[in-house]
């Protein structure tokens, strides 16, 4: 009843195969999970600086002595805009804004007029929808990047995967004060 | 955190073993009722056949007859602004698409999500949530509802919503042909027969019971993982707590337009508080239990 070492060899080695093509698999479907994210954080981060413009003209008018506020939101759009596609850069542009923003919403409660304004209002609600999207989005993706590194890490992925030529890839970093991650127990 | 695959799984594979029961059941009582009338095959094919055409129904179009059961409509992003915000960025931590948003028209404090796959979904809640929640707490209900979406709670409750009900009426129809039913009884059935006829009986009064029980245990079990995996979307778990909060302060718990059918779906019981209603068939956890586990998180 010996198996033949013949046998052995090729259960062995098609097991391996079978193994390579499943890890192959789930790794490219990760990536293009990861791809899609990314491309929703890219909608939601064009989406709020075209948004930008807007708002900058309907509070120019109420906010005179609030230049410094206006500029840093422009400056930080701007930086946005030149970040092109190296993701640490548009990271920091983007907390850059969104930290302008803050102090533009919160200086504008001393306007009451601006307050009033409808179209303020809108935009105000355009844009913290938008924020809370970004931040959404990102969690989501560096979510979904760290399941892929996970997975590329451990062993014996970490063999295979090398040969395959899947690199680890990079999260779209938060400041830490962000949001905090919580533990959650069934 | 990825919302574990097997309880996506675990829902469809569900969905399947009940639509399965619903079916054999259906046949059951039609081929007693067919006994009953003279010929048991044509009961048996043609209760069958109209219980697979029902369930393919059901399974389209379930979403929508709970829809507009409950009286929601489709509101426009220039309506609801905030809403569809909140909606949105749900769907992208989740990482699903945009459900439809809908609303009731009440000032009761609620909120369901219904639909057969999260490509068909809709999120429904009332203006009084709209009205008396801040960002926060509305994000914590929508995340809530955002997980019953993800891991496919919705098709099973969908199912469980409009399946009990037929089940109902046809436990109902069977006990009254045997009370009422005058004409066309044959009494020539046999042993077996009369046999098959007192299992009918039983089956037909307990059914609508045991449906009624599953449903709630289900129910029960699945508003605290829903709670939980809402918890992870936003990160926030105060959000819901406080939430609970505000819904279970409010003095006016009733959506009208709520029923014993639909109860199970929303966020928090629609009905007054009654006593000695028996915890067994209770659709949700006790309110201040669900908070306490939000909060130690």
């Amino acid at each position: 009843m010996a198996l033949s070492t013949l046998t052995v060899t090729l259960i062995v080695l098609g097991a391996i195969v079978l193994f390579i093509i499943l890890l192959f698999n789930a790794l490219i479907r990760l990536k293009n999970q990861i791809e899609n994210s990314w491309a929703q954080i890219d909608v939601q981060l064009k989406r709020r600086a075209d948004l930008i413009p807007n708002l900058v003209n309907s509070v120019k008018g109420y906010m005179k002595h609030e230049k410094g506020v206006l500029e840093s939101v422009t400056k930080a759009r701007t930086s946005f805009l030149n970040a092109g596609a190296d993701m640490g850069k548009k990271a920091k542009s983007s907390d850059m804004l969104s930290n302008a923003l803050k102090s533009l919403f919160a200086v504008s409660e001393n306007y009451p007029k601006l307050q009033a304004s409808q179209n303020f209002l809108q935009l105000q609600e355009e844009i913290t929808g938008t924020e809370n999207k970004i931040s959404y989005a990102r969690q989501h993706y560096n979510d979904m990047v760290m399941h892929f590194n996970t997975k590329l890490q451990t062993f014996p992925n970490n063999t295979i995967a090398g040969m395959l030529h899947f690199t680890k890839k990079q999260m779209f970093e938060a400041e830490a004060s962000e949001r905090k991650n919580i533990k959650v127990e069934f | 955190m990825i919302i574990a695959f097997d309880e996506v799984r675990n829902n469809k594979i569900k969905s399947v073993i009940l639509i399965s029961f619903f079916i054999i059941l259906i046949g059951f009582f039609g081929a007693v009722l067919g006994l009953y009338y003279g010929s048991i095959y044509f009961g048996l094919i043609f209760s069958i056949i109209a219980g697979i055409i029902y369930t393919l129904l059901v399974f389209n179009a379930g979403s929508n007859m709970i829809l507009s059961m409950s009286g929601a409509k489709p509101v426009t992003k220039q309506e609801y602004p905030h809403l569809y915000h909140t909606v949105e960025g749900l769907a992208v931590a989740a990482g699903l698409p945009k459900p439809k948003c809908y609303i009731i028209e009440d000032s009761a404090l609620n909120a369901f999500a219904t639909g057969k796959d999260p490509k068909h979904a809709s999120i429904t809640v009332t203006t009084g949530l709209l009205s008396k929640l801040k960002r926060q707490e509305l994000e914590g209900v929508i995340g809530h509802e955002m997980s019953h979406i993800k891991n496919y709670d919705i098709r099973f409750m969908m199912l469980v919503t409009v399946l009990i009900g037929v089940v109902t009426f046809m436990s109902d129809f069977l006990l009254r042909s045997f009370l009422w039913g005058g004409h066309g009884r044959r009494r020539d059935s046999g042993s077996i027969g009369i046999i098959l006829i007192l299992i009918g009986i039983v089956l037909a009064i307990l059914s609508p019971l045991i449906g009624y029980m599953i449903r709630a245990a289900i129910s029960r079990k699945r508003e605290f993982a829903a709670d939980a995996s809402g918890a992870v979307l936003t990160r926030y778990p105060p959000g819901l707590a406080d939430a609970l909060e505000k819904i279970s302060g409010d003095p006016d718990p009733l959506v009208d337009k709520a029923n014993k059918a639909t109860a199970h779906l929303f966020i928090s019981t629609p009905f007054r508080k009654k006593h000695g209603i028996s915890h067994i068939f209770a659709t949700h956890p006790p309110i201040h239990e669900r908070i306490k586990r939000l909060r130690a998180m």
